[in-house]
């Protein structure tokens, strides 16, 4: 008896840990499945995925799908659906090249107004989907068409260029160095060393306050373990990128609006009105939600953040193309879906669509190194999209 | 409870044995017990009711009958042969048809088609892929005759009524040689003579050999229609009685394992003369909306509890609608507090202190991704604006004292609300309301679909709230609640208001008015 008893005792922590991952599975297995590409990458590439330009490049190129993922996650979400980014953001990137280069406009001017242009491009979406009912798949279809067409018009069908100095930089620019540190920026370092202090300080903010509550919160040594792989893996990320030219600007962009859109989605009322409606809308309206409104606004959002990407876009390439977004939409979409948001609405996570952002870029630029052709790319992004989805919906029904 | 008896001898079909005879079935969930050591018997040529309260088993009986999945152990006899259905389709097959309790059709299709689907008759010789669309009407026309019913098949689905759409779906259940038909909570949506004309079919299907098992919340119904009850309680049976021995209240005490209390429901009628006097909360005079509601008049005062009487599709729900700015009127005026107001959203009416549980929990209720304490402050977040924000703590706090008030089981309150059972969900709506404390609350069916003692546990609250203070506008089905708790009892026929009855008028009376005015 005593001996039994002894066994459980040492077996509960294990069980639990056990159980903690397996009602989470979906939680850390996007996550490890992250790492576990870009471990595939890096060998296979013999290293060269983690080599500081590469890396530097792998970011820069990612930062537009990204920054749109965090608006086309509130869309879906919500219930709906975004097509037009893509030609959105090649029509402000186009705006932007006319603006500053033929009016030769101040570039801060002139990305206002791009931002403006954007919300307005979204309001007219939104206004459609929200007040008339008009299936956002139709109206942002037509939307697609419309602003690759009006890209195409004020380009008049050529590529313009180059921009200012200063415009690059919201793409090419990196984090001045305060230390005059020749082979490491150590501002950017110090920048990443604080930014994962203060993700744990705030993990573990959390997790007091769940202890508090007398929450399931997670096992202590999974907790630590996740923390410290955590704060490792940003110091270690902002390393190479510090032994390089430093942290991008970005980079730096991009992480505080996630920051914004996770904390936005997870805490605040207009964050959770959205996953009410998506959930269930009539429940929601019922509740005197102004749930027209609502979807209203996330296709505003929806198109600051798309004219965002086409101004960041745009800064990247220094030069406007007719062929700028073109495809966009789906790598947006595609990391929303992997990273778990469903597409009858009401489920998916910031976090998760950020990861699947990285999932599509580390493969991509995984695939380029490798020479893999364009051809071949897209066939194995199409099955990953549909294999993450796959397990997903089969864990969902187990 | 000594109640626990079998009666073989003096059973309705003496010598016969059962058609179906499950014995000693039980079913195991990771951590619940939902059927244990569960005997049943369903005879030739009989109705039997099945009852017992939400999580009683009843539903697992049915699935593990209707192969939806297997049994952990016991035996299933169907003539006398051991049967294990390994799913729906197999059980049919067997013999056993089911009508499920969410009607499973596409209202896009035919009539027709829906009886069909799956098995279309073809054409032979030329090609057999091609539907036999004239055959396919006879037969399906065939089918519903077998029910009574004459309708045009080629229509769609969607153009009939509820209880059109039942038939529809029996019909369908019934169209392989079924033996045993088992009909999961088939009125639920039906009004009383829609309810009627699903009996005479029951009774003539009866009276075809056909042996019908009936699962029903409904007290009357059962007594209508059941031969033979047999009673489940948390996964186990209580008994099995034959209906003319059974008293009314030796069921319900049965299915919940104690006496029911019916003292603490009486009101006296002396209040509502003194509520004359006061000023109303809520006044309507002749709203009506196109197509949903002729003109009808409603006050509602404070401390006071108005029952809308009336059949199903009388315009209870509508003017409910109309009430909370869901629907806009086309004529007639609101006032709220004396102030004159034109509702478009629901929002407004919120803002003036009212509030609204829908009639369907599902649809219009629960937000099932999210957690129970979110679907708790949903609507008083929504009362108090984007820009002040609840904090957590004052969320927890709210959503706790909830869930001990009206005694909702949960595991905690950051579980999803799908998790719940129907009962606590729909506690879990009312606590939503309950939170931003309204003047005026209307409740549409808030105990349609729940078990007897959570209704109980509903009722009580609601009457302590009018007592507090609050206006409430009851909307049920079933008159012997509306009689029982309310204070002022608005009759409704035919989209519009025939009359007022006083408190502590009997059912009888509301069947009367609404019978009489013509």
């Amino acid at each position: 008896m005593a001996d039994q008893a002894v066994a459980t005792g040492v077996a509960l922590p294990e069980r639990r840990l056990a159980s903690y991952l397996k009602s989470n599975i979906r939680e850390y297995g996007m996550l490890l499945s992250l790492v576990a590409i870009m471990a595939f990458f890096q060998i296979v590439t013999d290293g060269t995925l983690f080599k500081p330009l590469n890396l530097t490049n792998l970011v820069l190129q990612n930062s537009y799908i990204v920054i749109m993922a965090l608006g086309m996650l509130l869309v879906i979400v919500s219930g709906h659906i975004d097509l037009s980014v893509g030609s959105v953001a090649g029509f402000i990137g186009a705006l932007a090249a006319v603006l500053i280069v033929r009016f030769e406009l101040n570039f801060v001017l002139a990305m206002a107004i791009c931002l403006l242009t954007g919300a307005a491009i979204g309001a007219a979406q939104g206004y459609f989907v929200a007040f008339f009912r008009i299936p956002a798949f139709i109206v942002t279809l037509a939307g697609m068409l419309v602003f690759k067409g009006l890209a195409l018009a004020i380009l008049q069908g050529q590529s313009i260029g180059p921009f200012p100095q200063s415009f690059q930089l919201l793409s090419s620019g990196f984090i001045p160095d305060q230390f005059n540190g020749t082979d490491l920026r150590l501002t950017s370092l110090f920048l990443g060393i604080i930014a994962a202090v203060a993700l744990m300080v705030m993990d573990f903010r959390l997790r007091r306050n769940q202890f508090e509550h007398g929450m399931d919160e997670e096992p202590y040594s999974l907790f630590i373990i996740k923390n410290l792989v955590f704060a490792g893996a940003i110091i270690f990320l902002s390393y190479l990128l510090a032994s390089y030219k430093g942290l991008p600007n970005v980079l730096v962009i991009m992480f505080v609006l996630m920051l914004l859109y996770d904390f936005g989605t997870r805490r605040t009322t207009i964050g959770r009105r959205i996953y009410a409606l998506g959930g269930n809308e009539k429940a929601a309206r019922l509740s005197g939600i102004k749930t027209e409104r609502l979807t209203f606004y996330t296709f505003i959002n929806m198109g600051v953040l798309a004219a965002l990407a086409g101004l960041v876009f745009a800064a990247r390439l220094n030069t406007a193309t007719p062929k700028a977004g073109l495809g966009f939409e789906l790598d947006v979409i595609a990391a929303c879906f992997i990273g778990g948001a469903s597409a009858a609405g009401g489920v998916g996570k910031v976090t998760g669509a950020v990861i699947g952002a990285f999932v599509m870029g580390v493969m991509n630029n995984g695939m380029s190194i490798l020479g893999i052709g364009i051809d071949y790319q897209q066939v194995i992004k199409g099955l990953v999209l549909l294999a993450a989805v796959f397990v997903d919906v089969y864990n969902k029904n187990k | 409870m000594s109640t626990t008896r079998t009666s073989s001898a003096g059973s309705a079909t003496p010598g016969l044995p059962p058609v179906l005879h499950l014995r000693g079935i039980g079913k195991q969930f990771t951590a619940v017990r939902a059927l244990h050591d569960v005997e049943f018997r369903l005879f030739a040529g009989e109705v039997h009711g099945l009852m017992g309260q939400n999580g009683a088993g009843k539903s697992t009986l049915i699935k593990v009958l209707t192969g939806v999945f297997p049994a952990d152990r016991g035996e299933m006899r169907l003539s006398g042969e051991l049967i294990s259905p390994a799913n729906p389709h197999d059980a049919q097959l067997l013999g056993i048809s089911t009508v499920y309790q969410e009607v499973n059709l596409c209202p896009n299709l035919s009539v027709a088609e829906n009886i069909f689907a799956g098995r279309y008759p073809r054409r032979g010789g030329r090609g057999l892929w091609r539907i036999d669309w004239p055959r396919m009407a006879r037969l399906a026309k065939e089918r519903l005759a077998r029910l009574n019913l004459d309708i045009d098949v080629t229509r769609s689905l969607s153009s009939y009524s509820v209880a059109v759409q039942q038939m529809v779906a029996i019909a369908r259940a019934l169209s392989v040689q079924a033996r045993v038909l088992v009909l999961d909570e088939p009125t639920s949506s039906l009004d009383d003579d829609e309810v009627q004309r699903l009996f005479s079919v029951l009774r003539q299907l009866r009276s075809e050999g056909l042996a019908i098992l009936f699962v029903t919340h409904f007290l009357d119904q059962v007594f209508a229609i059941a031969d033979r009850i047999t009673v489940l309680r948390n996964g186990e049976r209580v008994g099995e009685y034959l209906t003319p021995e059974l008293q009314p209240q030796a069921l319900v005490a049965a299915m919940i394992g104690r006496e029911l209390d019916t003292t603490s429901v009486a009101r006296a009628a002396a209040a509502t003369e003194a509520q004359a006097e006061q000023a109303p909360l809520l006044r309507a005079t002749a709203v009506a909306r196109r197509g949903q509601l002729l003109a009808t008049d409603l006050t509602l005062r404070p401390a006071e509890i108005v029952g809308l009487g009336g059949l199903l599709g009388s315009g209870r729900t509508e003017l409910a609608r109309l009430l909370f700015g869901l629907d806009r009127v086309d004529s007639g005026a609101l006032e709220i507090q004396g102030e004159a107001i034109a509702l478009d959203h629901p929002a407004q009416a919120i803002r003036r202190g009212l509030a609204m549980c829908p009639e369907d929990r599902k649809f219009e209720g629960i937000v099932p991704e999210l957690s129970l304490r979110e679907n708790i402050i949903l609507a008083l977040q929504a009362r108090l604006g984007i820009w002040h924000f609840l904090s957590r703590a004052r969320q927890e706090e709210i959503a706790t004292r909830f869930l001990r008030v009206l005694d909702i089981r949960a595991g905690d309150i950051e579980s999803p609300i799908s998790q719940l059972s129907g009962g606590n969900q729909q506690k879990a709506l009312l606590a939503r309301w309950l939170a931003t404390e309204p003047r005026v609350l209307i409740l549409d069916e808030p105990t349609r679909g729940i078990d007897v003692a959570a209704k109980q546990e509903i009722m009580n609250e609601i009457m302590t709230l009018a007592r507090q203070g609050m206006a409430v506008l009851f909307i049920s089905s079933e008159f012997e609640e509306v009689v029982r708790v309310s204070d002022r009892i608005a009759v409704m026929r035919d989209r519009r208001k025939v009359g007022e009855l006083p408190g502590g008028s009997s059912t009888e009376d509301v069947c009367q008015m609404i019978a009489a005015t013509s």
